[in-house]
């Protein structure tokens, strides 16, 4: 059972970091950013969500493995994120698409800023 | 097998360190130079883990890492463009001058270093032992959080307090006109959506990640720096994000709770004084409830003054910000 688990990890960690370097030579390849930023995201999220995968059966259920998940869906909704935002400036949209709702948002910040202070 | 995998990781992440140190001081490009020195923040860290010191390895990630690099990255963004070379030529032999005066300093203080280092006798003076004697007297299991709040609380008394007083320099660099205004280097005149949902999801995680932090201190790596560094983060975020506005030098509040934290620490210190026969000896059984009492208010005031840090100054041009002209006097508590 053990080797079972251990041969599991082995395979999907290997897997996953054979897509982390996937994004690493696609980074260092691609001739434009927004194909770089493509080969990024296959890393942050299948390269990093196959690498955490692996590692579950190695750790304590419930709360380790857990934290591990909780892990990937930040940095897949970082990443994700991140990659929207230079994808933005690069295609120099982000004025265009920010002016539509921009004024409704600066409605909302009037009312006091102390509420969000930590 | 395992120590030489273990062998590989260090040397790999130790070189690099070492190159990317490099890079990052040979790099001309402001901007790139800060991002580097954010990465640098964080490999570092991992150095430290593979020290097996976790606290200090959270710390260098939140503060070293993370705040200083936020801070750098925000000063190479706000400094004017560097002139181009060719009319720079007459100030660059002095330029040279100071790189190699700079170069042979640090090199002196990396030797001194490791002379010192080298020279330690083996096993190299330690206190851990007597620590761990004596940490049941503190009822908190964390013996890194032991020295801080218990063995060495007055060394991390002073620590908060060198924070206030950073924070004064800092408020000290507002120009006069900008006094009662709120500051405006963060927030972006149109955050993209993404952005905005990015600050709306982090938050709550965030100020849950802090506590949880926070509260394993007492048992496992993790603390007050931690968490406060961590919330002045998030704070950084949603101002970015134009979800909450920055707070002028003015507003009470975060005056009182930038001094609350080192003001309690000194109060529970004295009547330490009186009660336990000692400057910060804690009482008999109320180690932990003034311990906690002490890294909560620690916690708040860490990152409150950090957050306040990180917003940066008011701009002194009024014209420029003509519709917002004192916008701080609305919210006075």
């Amino acid at each position: 059972m053990s080797a079972l688990a251990n041969l599991f990890t082995v395979i999907l960690v290997s897997l996953g970091l054979l897509f982390f370097l996937a994004g690493l030579v696609g980074l260092l390849r691609f001739p434009d950013p927004l194909s770089r930023l493509h080969a990024l995201t296959k890393a942050d999220v299948l390269g990093l969500g196959l690498v955490v995968i692996g590692l579950l059966p190695q750790v304590a259920w419930p709360f380790a493995a857990l934290k591990l998940v909780a892990l990937w869906v930040l940095v897949v909704i970082g990443g994700s994120i991140a990659g929207q935002l230079v994808a933005a400036i690069e295609l120099g949209a982000a004025d265009a698409s920010a002016d539509g709702n921009v004024d409704g948002k600066a409605d909302r910040n009037r009312h006091g800023p102390e509420e969000d202070a930590p | 097998m395992s120590v030489g995998i273990g062998l590989l990781t260090d040397v790999l992440l130790s070189g690099t360190v070492l190159m990317l140190g490099l890079w990052v001081i040979l790099t001309a490009d402001r901007l790139r130079a800060a991002i580097g020195f954010l990465i640098y923040g964080l490999l570092v860290a991992l150095v430290w883990v593979r020290l097996g010191a976790p606290d200090v390895a959270l710390t260098e990630a939140a503060i070293g890492g993370g705040m200083i690099g936020l801070l750098v990255l925000g000063a190479s963004t706000r400094l004017p463009p560097e002139p181009p070379r060719s009319p720079g030529a007459p100030a660059r032999p002095r330029r040279w001058i100071l790189h190699v005066i700079a170069a042979a300093l640090s090199a002196t203080v990396a030797l001194g270093l490791a002379l010192v280092v080298l020279g330690l006798p083996e096993p190299a003076p330690s206190l851990a032992a007597a620590v761990a004697a004596e940490l049941p007297a503190t009822a908190l299991e964390n013996p890194v959080t032991g020295v801080l709040m218990a063995f060495r609380a007055v060394d991390t008394l002073f620590e908060t307090v060198v924070l206030v007083l950073a924070l004064i320099a800092f408020w000290s660099l507002i120009p006069d006109a900008g006094w009662s205004r709120r500051p405006d280097w963060l927030p972006l005149p149109h955050p993209p959506p993404a952005l905005v949902l990015l600050a709306r999801i982090l938050l709550p995680i965030g100020v849950l990640v802090a506590l949880h932090l926070f509260w394993i201190g007492a048992s496992l790596p993790g603390g007050k720096f931690q968490a406060g560094a961590l919330l002045a983060a998030l704070w950084a975020l949603v101002m970015v994000a134009g979800l909450a506005r920055p707070i002028a030098a003015t507003e009470r509040l975060v005056r009182v709770l930038a001094v609350l934290g080192p003001l309690v620490f000194f109060v529970i210190g004295l009547g330490g004084l009186w009660l336990a026969g000692d400057f910060l000896a804690y009482p008999e059984g109320l180690e932990k409830p003034l311990i906690i009492i002490i890294e909560v208010v620690l916690m708040l005031s860490v990152a409150v003054m950090l957050g306040l840090i990180l917003a940066g100054l008011p701009s002194a041009d009024t014209a420029v910000r003509a519709p917002k002209a004192r916008p701080g006097t609305e919210g006075q508590p």
